[in-house]
């Protein structure tokens, strides 16, 4: 079946079987390893990607599904050669190690800065609480995200 | 001599310190090269079949439908690999494992057959296609079971094996430690399960075998800790030569011992590769990989401990019965069917120690050393720290007290313990007291004894360990039969940048950015100017990988001496530069200058452009600027570290909430301050999930329970607390650089910490002692006096 989408802000269209998983179109059709797998029930969210904007795990997704759709995934979030403060912040307060749930994790951060621009340190561990980690036991994610919010990039974009 | 900072950053600014790792750039973007980021022209895709049963006959196995499935290029089964005498492997512990089953199932989701596809589709399409006729045998799920004259006999397939024992192996002095518990004023005992547990890292295993037929040569991208021990295990087994197979491990997600052993499915894809002529990529799902790969623990401990009713520990005293699975393939040094836990003896200076370990094969899963413990260490430091408190409650003692009796003092060291070992350097009484101090523990016991009057439930628990790591000095330590040594490579380039090549493999841990840190403190030259290569046997020297928290204590040493050999070669040029005697040169970072001239010098840079240029070198010495080396180390490296824990429980329900950690590590010298907290926060967590929510169990007939994440939980943000780390310095006297270790530090210490909170916030329901996972099922039940629920 064909399916169409916006990823990255570029058009993606191509002829798939229905049953294939988002992730897969993404890895596979257009070549985004950036978006990892991990589980397949949905638990871990190294998978995770935004779909108009909210995070969804890509795994449990279906491409059909996501035809019509604007995605965005880790290789999207460097725009003109300007970091994303959220990986800015990953790299200041070392917020990964072996980099396998980064991407699904910066992605979630971003879209949690988009609803709500100064997170209290609980909300960031709520809004990464459907995502795991195994190597960072999480603290240095939320400094992460943290010191992303205060970035002035990312305060002037929630000013506007 | 011990010291509690950090050297300001300034005072350092090239070579140790916190500095943002060399490999993040890559990760932010999602550029890094995972297993199956990796796509080879015309490459296939292969899966596995897998047991459904825990125990069985394999009566047949017909293929027939599945090999004309569409986009089916080969089906393999055991008996496809016979002829070619791979159906089954040696394992890393002197026993075999069957790469696909011929005889018998031996373990729920063992594999059996093969499948090579177009896509990963069409190859998963294919194994519902596979028909195989099982005879069912009854299963032996428990390592009790397996000892049990009548039981089932597992191990069928080993001539003349008529149960299910595998090995009894002891330590420390029987009679010199029953003597003393004889006289002892206080004996207490308790018996204890550390569960089997999985690492469960974030990428599954996997492999893109590539095998060209014209050249004989095997490239096998491989999800590996340990690259060269598999090149040469594949030559062994396979029998293809060792020079013409190159192992690639690319970016790995995460290992914690999960990615030392060779698992069937990289065979599978080696065969796959041979019989269709193309590459074939193999990578498991979650469920394969916590249901079939190295799983850790499954220990069955009964401890003892013998004091003096004034509260010295005299010796202490183990029995354990160690559940191995169905293949004997746990991952360690060849004489040590225990890995190290002999250090069970603990942080104390005990008079006498014995323990004695008995393995068994059951119907589970093969493997056994792995996640973060340092080769049993995990299960011996929570035996001794859990008899601590046990003991402290028998006393009525407050247990930091108690430790504080007991610890080796710093001027007993070197210390020989009572099974052996020679711990190298220790300040635990600094350390100790450093966490009391952060945790405020006069305060929290004051608060706990209001929270108790008000029928709360607060715990605060304490563990000091002593870790044994490094692995080690090859007169006494092998993994089948290669002695446990790295090498490293050094060169510097004609303009003064360098490559140095690693032959460990990093899965997270940061080695591009540590290892050039070591350079850039013996060289002087900056790290951003020095290239780490490392997870390719055809580009690094020889050696065994990363596991057990050796990368820093082997191959940081190993590059810390090949840079030194550099710099004593620079030396010899800087003289023949200067015009001056070698013995007249005095290094400073970076630089070699006359003694009492210092204008008179020459840089790294400049020294290596004169290497490779027309100066007129010294009689013996060769126009270039690198060395190289195999480090063997004298001795195992033994940090350590004071935890602390507060947990509150629910009355009601039984959850255990972790309020606080505070962790006071010593790993000797740091490197890079900022990797190692968060290599310390990462075991933490791991921590908390095996104290309180992470099993590997299974019912009656074998099924395992925790096959997926829906049901093997792990900690997620919301499980645990913002860390409060500390640390003390007292470097190894016998490393280059003194430094001990970190990676699993935190994963030995906490659980103990944790089940120590648990078992101090049900002291008033009398109990003494929980069973991990102390999940809201048993810390309920235990409230209640009920025996507790199986998971």
């Amino acid at each position: 079946m064909k399916v169409a989408m916006t990823v990255n802000g570029q058009e993606a269209t191509a002829d798939v079987e229905p049953r294939t998983l988002l992730v897969h179109f993404l890895r596979e059709t257009l070549g985004l390893t950036g978006t990892h797998w991990g589980c397949d029930t949905s638990n871990c969210g190294v998978c995770v990607v935004l779909m108009d904007g909210e995070p969804v795990k890509s795994c449990t997704v279906l491409a059909a599904m996501a035809s019509g759709h604007d995605v965005t995934t880790v290789e999207g979030m460097e725009r003109d050669g300007q970091l994303d403060p959220v990986q800015q912040g990953f790299m200041e307060c070392h917020g990964l190690q072996c980099g396998f749930c980064t991407s699904g994790m910066m992605l979630t951060a971003r879209a949690l800065l988009d609803r709500n621009p100064d997170p209290t340190d609980d909300e960031i561990r709520e809004a990464i609480s459907g995502q795991i980690c195994r190597c960072t036991g999480y603290a240095t994610i939320v400094r992460s995200v943290r010191w992303a919010a205060a970035h002035p990039a990312q305060q002037e974009a929630a000013a506007t | 001599m011990t010291t509690t900072s950090d050297p300001p950053v300034e005072e350092r600014p090239i070579g140790f310190g916190r500095l943002k790792r060399k490999e993040d750039p890559r990760f932010i973007r999602g550029k890094g090269r995972y297993i199956d980021d990796i796509t080879l022209p015309g490459m296939l895709h292969g899966a596995i079949l897998r047991s459904p049963v825990a125990h069985a006959r394999i009566v047949s196995i017909d293929t027939t439908e599945a090999a004309a499935h569409p986009g089916v290029r080969a089906v393999i089964t055991g008996k496809d690999l016979e002829p070619l005498n791979l159906a089954w492997a040696p394992t890393l512990s002197a026993d075999v494992q069957a790469v696909l089953a011929t005889d018998k199932v031996r373990f729920q989701g063992q594999e059996v057959a093969f499948v090579v596809a177009d896509d990963r589709y069409a190859a998963r399409d294919a194994l519902e296609l596979i028909d195989v006729e099982y005879d069912v045998l009854p299963p032996v799920v428990d390592a009790r079971r397996a000892l049990e004259p009548d039981a089932p006999v597992i191990r069928d397939d080993l001539e003349g094996r008529t149960d299910n024992h595998i090995f009894d192996w002891e330590a420390g002095d029987r009679a010199a430690t029953d003597e003393v518990f004889a006289r002892a004023d206080v004996v207490v005992s308790q018996d204890m399960v550390y569960p089997r547990v999985h690492p469960a890292p974030m990428e599954t295993c996997g492999a893109v075998a590539d095998y060209d037929a014209v050249d004989g040569k095997l490239t096998l991208y491989e999800t590996t800790q340990a690259p060269h021990a598999h090149r040469t295990l594949y030559a062994l087994v396979a029998g293809i030569p060792e020079h013409k197979i190159r192992v690639v491990a690319p970016d790995i997600g995460g290992g914690f011992g999960n990615k030392v052993g060779i698992y069937p499915g990289y065979v599978c894809a080696v065969v796959g590769s041979i019989v269709t002529g193309r590459p074939v990529k193999w990578v498991e799902d979650r469920s394969e990989n916590l249901m079939s790969t190295s799983f850790a623990r499954d220990y069955l401990m009964h401890g003892e401990i013998a004091a003096t009713r004034d509260g010295r520990i005299l010796a202490v005293r183990t029995n354990v019965l160690a559940d191995h699975g169905a293949f004997n393939a746990t991952a360690q040094p060849t004489k040590y069917p225990a890995g190290f836990f002999h250090i069970f003896t603990g942080s104390y200076d005990l008079e006498a120690a014995h323990c004695t370990v008995t393995g068994v094969y059951t119907n589970k899963a093969p493997g056994g050393v792995a996640y973060a413990c340092s080769f049993r260490v995990t299960e011996a430091v929570y035996l001794v720290e859990r008899m601590v408190d046990v003991l402290a409650a028998e006393l009525e003692m407050d247990p930091a007290e108690l430790r504080l009796r007991n610890f080796i003092r710093p001027e007993q060291f070197p210390y020989a313990n009572a099974t052996g070992w020679e711990y190298d350097s220790g300040e635990y009484e600094t350390a100790m007291r450093k966490a009391l101090d952060m945790a405020g523990y006069d305060e929290l016991r004051h608060e706990q004894a209001q929270a108790r009057e008000r029928g709360e439930l607060m715990g605060i628990g304490i563990a000091f360990f002593t870790e044994t790591v490094g692995a080690g000095p090859r007169k006494h330590m092998d993994i089948v039969g290669l002695g446990m040594g790295d090498g490293a490579e050094l060169r510097v380039h004609p303009t003064g940048k360098a490559v140095v090549r690693l032959s460990v493999q990093t899965q997270g841990q940061g080695h591009e950015t540590t290892f050039a840190q070591i350079v850039a403190e013996e060289l002087g030259i900056p790290p951003e100017d020095i290239e780490v290569v490392h997870g390719d046997t055809d580009q690094t020297p020889f050696g065994l990988g990363t596991y057990g928290s050796r990368s820093t204590p082997v191959s940081g040493a190993a590059v810390s001496l090949v840079s030194r050999k550099v710099r004593e070669k620079a030396k010899l040029i800087a003289g023949a530069m200067l015009e001056a005697r070698p013995e007249d040169l005095e290094w400073e970072k970076g630089r070699w200058f006359v003694k009492g001239d210092p204008e008179q010098s020459k840089t790294v840079a400049e020294i290596a452009m004169a290497a490779h240029g027309t100066v007129a070198l010294p009689e013996g010495v060769e126009g270039s600027l690198e060395a190289q080396i195999t480090y063997d180390p004298p001795n195992l490296t033994f940090p350590f570290g004071a935890y602390i824990c507060v947990v509150d429980i629910d009355p009601g329900t039984g959850v255990v909430k972790v309020r606080r950690f505070i962790a006071v590590d010593d790993c000797g010298t740091r490197i890079n301050p900022m990797i190692i907290e968060g290599q310390i926060h990462g075991g933490l967590a791991d921590g908390v999930g095996m104290a309180l929510m992470e099993m590997i169990a299974f019912d009656e007939e074998g099924n395992c329970l925790g096959g997926s994440f829906m049901d093997y939980l792990i900690p997620t943000a919301m499980e645990v607390p913002d860390w409060e780390t500390g640390h003390t310095v007292t470097p190894s006297p016998h490393h280059p650089i003194g430094a001990k270790g970190v990676g699993e530090s935190a994963t030995v210490g906490s659980p103990p910490a944790i089940v120590n909170a648990v078992v101090d916030a049900l002291q008033p329901f009398g109990l003494r002692h929980v069973d991990m996972p102390c999940t809201p099922a048993r810390v309920w039940a235990a409230m209640q006096g009920r025996p507790e629920p199986p998971v």
